[in-house]
């Protein structure tokens, strides 16, 4: 990876970071409403695993899609937007946090109820095999949505009619509130993929070369035929489930040990013990992340309320 | 007009379709070596390969989810399912992704999907293998429900239906499967969410569709012989519901009857009587009376299924009451 390549990916979790930080300011202001999952914490996951993909490969996640947006590159501008329900966000002020999508940026949601999108990713990744596409999904999902029937049938699905499908399993550790142990009769979730026959590995997910190497690696094997492939991602969510979460689950210590481990703290010192990048440039791109996250929330508070007539628009395409 | 089974329709439809259109493609349980459960597609797997008739798990879920999928990426799946009871183990594919995520993102793609079902009662298949639950999904807006109740109109709803961009259940009854009626030689196509005045006639209206199209036809011959003529009107689709040509002849004959296999509360014949007060209410010169499912699922028992379905005789009943 050369130089611009490195600085690129600090940027986008730095920015990802940031536009969190301030999202959850607009929420207690009540600016923005409904739920507000925040990716702080995992920002490693989503940033290696999108700066791996071909542009025809469609990604496709859960809820806590933020950090997914904007790794495929909507512009921090749509997603605040969408936050705040604006005409100009991503999903026209329609989806909120949980529902942003852009088929400019090959990502297909944004999908809050658990697990479901899983047999909706077996569909995408039907559809390039149909059309010969030559072209990868990799869906995203909490270790929550392993217990979940969609799950089986999804990964059965993939498996039997070898589809290109990279799942990617993002273990937090807690689905919501409840520690995978007590949730799950396998705690290796990774091990699930093996009742289906499917290749599987675990990876730390806190350091982005990591995750990308990885990814790199799995999309190969799945383009040249392979047939679906299953990898696990440990990482950890700094903040609560969604905003409101009193956590009640886990000690203060365990949030500190994991920060300490912090994906973007862990780059940063990467970066500058190998003499990628100088402190003080790393410093200027969060200057310029700032600014641009100031640009942000200055555009989605300044953009529109949708139309009335937006109301009725996009029930059908043909009315 | 030549005379086929609605199964020959039904399938003539899927056949010319994926003939025309190599998007098109079918995946469910059975569809491909088996040749269908209902025999719909038998021939097809052979005539168009395991690519493109699909056989898949026992799956509900992963049927319908992959069917949305693979529809966001522009091709065009019809997903068959076994029967309409086993929607339930899809149904928060149907109604809450299906019938959502054009609207929810913006508009940004379609899903050009349609799910085949075949339901309704008089089999003695018992209480979870028998419901006609058609009112449950026309609930939700975003997607379109269809019911035909002839050939000719199972053939053209069904190729429309393919080649609409929007998420269509369609809905067919089991017992109808080999039903003759006359279907137009050549391309055809019926317009989804318009009604039909099925018969005409001046004293009652008679709302229905599918299954109870024929039984209201059958109470209809009868009441003729002494003297009262009533209006069939033929939903079609349920969603969106063209209450157009109910109105017009309620206006005229100022009597309604609805008749659906589905059980009566929150049904069907209480979504269209309600619109009937409300569009027509000057013209109301009795109560609207509505036949449909005794409320109670289904039992095996041959007798007791035949007291618990709608019947000819039912019908005939609530159109004197109304007079």
């Amino acid at each position: 990876m050369d130089k611009k390549d490195c600085l690129d990916l600090y940027y986008q979790m730095v920015l990802i970071r940031r536009v969190e930080e301030r999202a959850a300011e607009l929420y207690q202001q009540g600016k923005i409403g409904g739920f507000l999952h925040l990716y702080i914490g995992q920002e490693a996951v989503s940033t290696g695993l999108i700066s791996a993909k071909q542009p025809q490969d469609r990604v496709i996640t859960a809820y806590r899609d933020h950090g997914v947006a904007i790794n495929v590159g909507i512009s921090s501008k749509e997603v605040m937007a969408e936050l705040l329900g604006k005409a100009t966000g991503v999903s026209k002020g329609k989806g909120g946090s949980m529902h942003m999508a852009s088929v400019e940026a090959n990502f297909w949601g944004g999908h809050a109820v658990v697990g479901a999108h899983m047999p909706i990713a077996a569909g995408l990744a039907l559809g390039d095999q149909y059309q010969k596409n030559n072209a990868v999904t990799i869906c995203m999902f909490g270790d929550g949505a392993t217990n979940i029937g969609y799950f089986h049938e999804a990964v059965n699905l993939s498996k039997v009619w070898n589809l290109p499908v990279l799942w990617v399993c993002e273990n937090n550790q807690y689905g919501m509130g409840t520690a995978v142990e007590r949730a799950s009769a396998v705690k290796e979730i990774r091990r699930k993929a093996d009742g289906y026959d499917i290749p599987n590995d675990s990876i730390d997910g806190m350091d982005v070369l990591n995750v990308r190497r990885a990814a790199e690696e799995r999309l190969k094997f799945i383009r040249d035929g392979g047939g679906p492939y299953f990898l696990e991602v440990i990482t950890y969510r700094y903040r609560g489930h969604s905003m409101g979460d009193p956590e009640r689950y886990r000690q203060a210590e365990e949030i500190k040990k994991w920060q300490e481990n912090d994906p973007i703290g862990i780059f940063r010192r990467r970066l500058v013990e190998d003499a990628v990048a100088k402190p003080e440039e790393l410093d200027d791109l969060e200057t310029q992340v700032e600014a641009e996250v100031r640009e942000a929330i200055e555009f989605a508070e300044n953009s529109p309320e949708p139309p009335p007539e937006a109301l009725f628009e996009n029930v059908y395409v043909e009315n | 007009m030549p005379k086929i089974t609605m199964r020959e329709a039904i399938s003539q439809a899927l056949m010319e379709e994926m003939e025309r259109d190599e998007r098109v493609f079918i995946l469910g349980e059975e569809v491909g070596v088996w040749g269908g459960t209902y025999a719909v597609t038998r021939g097809f797997y052979d005539r168009f390969g395991p690519d493109r008739v699909r056989d898949t798990p026992i799956s509900e879920a992963a049927i319908v989810g992959a069917a949305i999928g693979a529809s966001m990426t522009g091709i065009r799946p019809v997903a068959e399912l076994m029967t309409i009871n086993f929607a339930f183990s899809a149904f928060d594919h149907i109604v809450n992704e299906a019938a959502k995520l054009h609207y929810m993102f913006g508009g940004q793609f379609t899903l050009p999907m349609v799910i085949r079902a075949p339901g309704g009662g008089g089999r003695q298949l018992g209480a979870t293998h028998s419901q006609t639950p058609d009112a449950i999904f026309a609930h939700f807006p975003g997607l379109k429900v269809v019911a035909p109740g002839t050939p000719e109109d199972a053939k053209g709803l069904l190729k429309e239906a393919i080649r609409s961009d929007d998420p269509i259940l369609f809905i067919e009854h089991a017992t109808l499967y080999q039903m003759r009626g006359e279907v137009p030689e050549g391309d055809y196509t019926t317009p989804i969410g318009v009604s039909k005045v099925h018969r005409p006639g001046k004293d009652v209206t008679i709302v229905t569709y599918s299954k109870m199209l024929d039984l209201s036809d059958r109470a209809a011959e009868q009441l003729a012989r002494e003297g009262i003529e009533v209006e069939i009107i033929d939903l079609r689709s349920l969603r969106p519901l063209d209450m157009g040509p109910v109105i017009e002849s309620f206006k005229k004959t100022n009597r309604a009857v609805t008749v659906e296999e589905g059980w009566c509360s929150y049904g069907v014949g209480a979504e269209v009587a309600a619109r009937i007060y409300e569009e027509a209410f000057d013209f109301v010169d009795a109560p609207i009376k509505r036949v449909a499912q005794k409320e109670v699922p289904l039992p095996y028992n041959r007798s007791l299924e035949q007291m618990a379905l709608p019947q000819v005789e039912d019908i005939i009943k609530a159109v004197k009451e109304v007079m």
